[in-house]
């Protein structure tokens, strides 16, 4: 059983959705105790494979599907699934994001999907797969498919919703496709010049033929990287997200938000670190000089529309456009440092954003808006809600011990010991960004204040309500529970940082990033 | 807006074009691709390895079949997706009428198809099973078997094609095709294989470890037969009567 | 210009393939982009996809191959015999049993791995391009139209009339009504303003306003 707990990850979840498709058709209610089951299945498995991953002296678990087994196989002729330390992270990572949204998820389908769990589950729990199987794969093919898999699951989970949806669902789906189809083509270019499709095949065969130097390598690099650039939302290519994410269910942006855009930035460092190498990526490319200034166009772009938001959902949407540009520039300053720092930003913003839109999830439901306006009193009647939403909130900005602040840590001594003053500056500058647009809300849901500046409450402290409206009124526990476990893990990845540190760390060992200085 | 559109078009195409100098030949036998360790194994060894003629459906369910696995899935998700989007939506400011004509299904078209069908799907079980010595397989017939039933929708109503074939049971047969899929995977890994190594098989069956192969792809392209076929037409259902599944073309 | 070596030759005669599915991808990328209606931007996207497809099938190609289906001298469950001249059955040696192929026979046949590659990225087409086609017509049931402009436009109204603070939300609505069709637009307003300011005062019931999110 242990021995195939790499496969266990993806069978729970898949055999899941289809037991939920043709049992939901006779007893809809069995499709959310399905779910939680295979989620929990799914999730030890994860552990597991992560256990075995740093007890191997590799570092790494090697699975090859079909049995084409490495000494009587040539590498490529079968599909080899790679849990390597990054791997097994993200991978915990997803499924862990995936158990807790699923057990959120029990009222928000009732209520916003009424009548479709039949179909919304099993969509939910292939979007999971997928999303497991992306960062376990190592076969540059298979990973298209997996893309496609999490991306079709996504465009049905959000276009469920409303027509609101399924119009801002349809723009998702143009871009999203020119994005995997783009991928596709640089993974033809590669194929074209080296034969084969596993990754580590690849960059093998790029080291022994010297193939360094071919305009298709570098044009094949050019079309991987831009199509995953579209499918994480780097700016320009972040118009699909804030609609997509902001007219969806409240399940299916809570399960998105956190996960698609930071798989994705695990795609980019897989194919920079594992297929392309490091010599190639960082020396040969034009990349490593004109990357870290589109993520300063990026950032700081983002950071200000998140300002001009009145919305929650809208805001931390542009937030997340933000963040994707803080993990681009980790990688493409070229540091050590940088690169500790993106993966651990993966990891953290994966949690922390998850805390987040759970909570605006539980607004939207007790509050009827994720208007600015709508919230206040609301530390008084939900305050565990609150309690949630804002470790997320000092997460983002960076306040210790939240594992926020020790990812930015990481990534401004990256750019720092890199001298890329740049996206240095950038980082504090959208920090206080983002300190100003959490210390608003504070202010909204505190004080009597709305948004257009007229004083609705009597002073001291009156906020304008009757004393019904501010009195202890939570959502319900299956809701907050997993919001509070969320909270609990951004605080505990953050005191227990080094331990997930050094995991990287033995991940990074192999690559020989500079640590000083990376500009030649 | 279109002017502006040409320059971002213009610009991949010219970098595709630059790469395109580096390329093989076209047909050149000794290019990367056609001449690596991969692509001679399974052009050499796959009679060994697995008995089967055709290479294509070798590498398809065997060598790669976990990616064919995920291909019905995918398959599986389009028809779940358009139930999603399309079920329960109720007819906004969009409603026409014109094309619902309450016609009488002719006596040639119904006819003729009454003789055709039963024709096409023994054809499209002969694509299914003939994949393994010639061009065909699981999706080929697959959506040969489909088309049957959509057949049937446009020579009659798609009420008479949803009584052969009601939206519940299309969705009962496309989760059967993946559970057969998967469970012959499961099957394998609990005899001792990884996932998908259908060798492992023969424990169960009375075959040799390349016939156990033989077999279980067969297993398997019959799994992917039935997720193709329902799905098909329940894509039919859906989009030609925006979900209500009453009128259509 | 047609010698060997230059950019045509290599370009246009020996490597024809790939210019023109370069040109085919960028037709249907064009029109993804830059068509206004949304069955025209999905044709677009079909082309695009069809072109990779194109490229991916050509790279098996091998001078003098045939198809990656065993002919009948190396058919690995070995029942090939073959003719004489009199058309007689003779006994030509053949094992009966599979081998593996030599190098130069591995030659006759094309790559299979191409054509396996490309069965799953048609089919991931085909779904794309089903879902797509449900999100059109359920985008033209809610606002009766497929034109991308015209859509725009109905969307930010909508956008306008459900971002509205829940503060102002009777209040504010017949200023956005402006713009919005004229729906009865001119009793709202005489109905709905003296309730704003008798719902300020008195009760500050701004907590649960009418489902205006």
């Amino acid at each position: 059983m242990t021995e195939n707990a790499i496969a266990w990850i993806f069978i729970f979840p898949l055999f899941g959705s289809v037991a939920c498709a043709i049992l939901g058709l006779w007893k809809r209610s069995w499709c959310y105790p399905i779910s939680v089951f295979c989620m929990i299945g799914s999730t030890w498995a994860g552990i597991e494979t992560l256990m075995q991953a740093m007890d191997s002296s590799a570092g790494e678990v090697s699975y090859i599907l079909g049995g084409w087994v490495l000494d009587l196989y040539p590498r490529g002729v079968g599909i080899e699934f790679r849990a390597d330390l990054l791997g097994a992270l993200i991978v915990l990572v997803v499924l862990g994001v995936g158990l807790i949204v699923t057990i959120y998820s029990k009222l928000p389908v009732q209520e916003e999907t009424p009548n479709k769990e039949a179909i919304f589950y099993p969509l939910f729990l292939l979007q999971i797969t997928g999303l497991a199987g992306i960062s376990l794969t190592g076969d540059a093919f298979n990973l298209y498919v997996l893309i496609e898999v999490a991306a079709l699951t996504g465009y049905g989970l959000i276009a469920i919703g409303s027509n609101r949806a399924a119009a801002a669902a349809f723009n998702y789906v143009i871009l999203g496709t020119i994005g995997a189809s783009l991928y596709l083509l640089g993974v033809g270019y590669l194929y074209i010049k080296t034969g084969t499709l596993n990754m580590v095949g690849i960059c093998e065969v790029i080291e022994a033929n010297g193939l360094q130097d071919s305009a298709t390598m570098q044009v094949a690099f050019a079309l991987v990287g831009l199509g995953i650039l579209i499918k994480m939302a780097f700016f320009p290519f972040h118009a699909w997200l804030p609609n997509s994410y902001c007219h969806a269910p409240t399940t299916t942006s809570s399960l998105l938000a956190p996960l698609v855009t930071k798989v994705m930035i695990y795609v980019m460092i897989r194919m920079v670190l594992t297929v392309f190498g490091v010599d190639f990526s960082f020396e040969s490319t034009l990349w490593t000089q004109v990357l870290p200034w589109l993520v300063v166009i990026a950032i700081v772009s983002a950071a200000v529309m998140a300002l001009a938001q009145r919305e929650i959902k809208r805001m931390l949407a542009y937030l997340i456009v933000a963040e994707v540009g803080y993990m681009v520039g980790g990688v493409w300053i070229y540091n050590y440092y940088g690169l500790i720092g993106s993966i651990f930003h993966v990891i953290s913003d994966a949690c922390m954003t998850l805390c987040l839109f759970l909570g605006a999830g539980l607004i939207l439901r007790k509050a009827k808006t994720t208007h600015f306006d709508g919230l206040r009193g609301l530390f008084s009647k939900m305050p565990f809600t609150m309690f949630g939403f804002f470790v997320g909130g000092f997460s983002i900005i960076g306040l210790p011990p939240t594992c926020g602040f020790f990812s930015k840590w990481y990534l401004i001594t990256g750019g720092m010991v890199a001298q890329r003053w740049e996206y240095m500056v950038v980082l504090m500058f959208s920090t206080m960004v983002m300190v100003v647009l959490f210390f608003r809300l504070i202010e909204r849901i505190h004080l009597a204040v709305s948004e257009s500046g007229e004083n609705l409450g009597h002073g001291h402290g009156d906020l304008g309500l009757t004393k019904e409206q501010t009195k202890f009124d939570e959502g319900p526990w299956s809701m907050v529970l997993p919001l509070a476990v969320a909270a609990c893990i951004v605080l505990v990845i953050g005191i227990y940082n080094q331990d997930v540190v050094n995991q990287i760390e033995r991940f990074l060992e192999p690559f020989n990033l500079p640590k000083g200085t990376g500009r030649p | 807006m279109k002017k502006i559109a040409l320059i971002p078009v213009v610009a991949i195409g010219l970098l595709l074009l630059y790469a395109a100098q580096d390329f093989p030949e076209w047909g050149d036998p000794a290019s990367p691709a056609s001449s690596s360790p991969v692509s001679s194994h399974f052009i050499s060894k796959t009679g060994v390895d697995t008995e089967v003629p055709n290479m294509v459906t070798a590498v398809l369910a065997d060598y790669r079949g976990f990616d064919t696995m995920f291909e019905t899935v995918v398959v599986f998700i389009a028809g779940l997706a358009v139930l999603a989007i399309l079920k329960n939506s109720r007819r906004g400011r969009g409603t026409r009428k014109d094309h619902e004509v309450d016609a009488e299904p002719d006596l040639i078209v119904t006819n003729t198809v009454r003789l055709i069908v039963p024709v096409i799907q023994i054809f499209a079980f002969y694509v299914l099973a003939h994949g393994h010595v010639s061009p065909g397989g699981g999706f080929q017939g697959g959506v040969a078997m489909g088309a049957s039933f959509i057949l049937i929708a446009l020579a009659w109503d798609l009420d008479v094609a949803l009584v052969r074939f009601p939206l519940s049971r299309c969705v009962v047969v496309a989760g059967l095709g993946i559970v057969i899929y998967g469970g012959i995977g499961l099957i394998s890994m609990f005899f001792g294989g990884e996932f998908l190594d259908y060798a492992e098989l023969e424990k169960v069956l009375p075959v040799s470890r390349e016939m156990a192969r033989y077999y279980a792809m067969l297993g398997v392209e019959v799994g992917v037969g039935f997720t193709v076929t329902a799905i098909m037409f329940a894509l039919y259902a859906n989009l030609s009567t925006e979900g209500r599944l009453k009128g259509g073309l | 210009m047609f010698e060997e070596g230059a950019i045509f030759n290599e370009l246009l005669l020996e490597r024809l393939n790939y210019f023109i599915y370069v040109i085919l991808l960028l037709i249907g990328l064009y029109a993804m982009i830059s068509k206004n209606n949304l069955i025209k931007k999905l044709i677009g996207m079909s082309i695009f996809q069809t072109a990779i497809i194109l490229f991916f099938v050509s790279l098996g190609v091998k001078e003098g191959a045939t198809v990656p289906i065993y002919k009948a001298e190396h058919d690995p469950h070995g029942h090939a015999v073959s003719h004489d001249a009199n058309d007689t059955e003779v006994d030509a040696g053949v094992v009966h049993s599979p081998q593996a192929l030599k190098q130069g026979q591995v030659a006759q046949y094309a790559n299979p791995l191409p054509h396996v590659l490309m069965l799953t990225a048609i089919v991931v087409g085909v779904a794309t391009l089903g879902l797509a086609l449900a999100l059109t017509q359920r985008i033209f049931q809610g606002y009766g139209t497929v034109e991308e402009d015209e859509l725009l436009v109905k969307l930010e109204r909508e956008d306008a009339r459900k971002s509205v603070s829940p503060l102002k939300a009777k209040v504010s609505t017949p200023k956005k009504t402006k713009t919005t069709k004229a729906k009865g637009s001119a009793s709202h307003k005489k109905s709905v303003k003296p309730n704003p300011k008798a719902s300020k005062t008195t009760s500050k019931r701004t907590s649960s306003p009418k489902k205006k999110s």
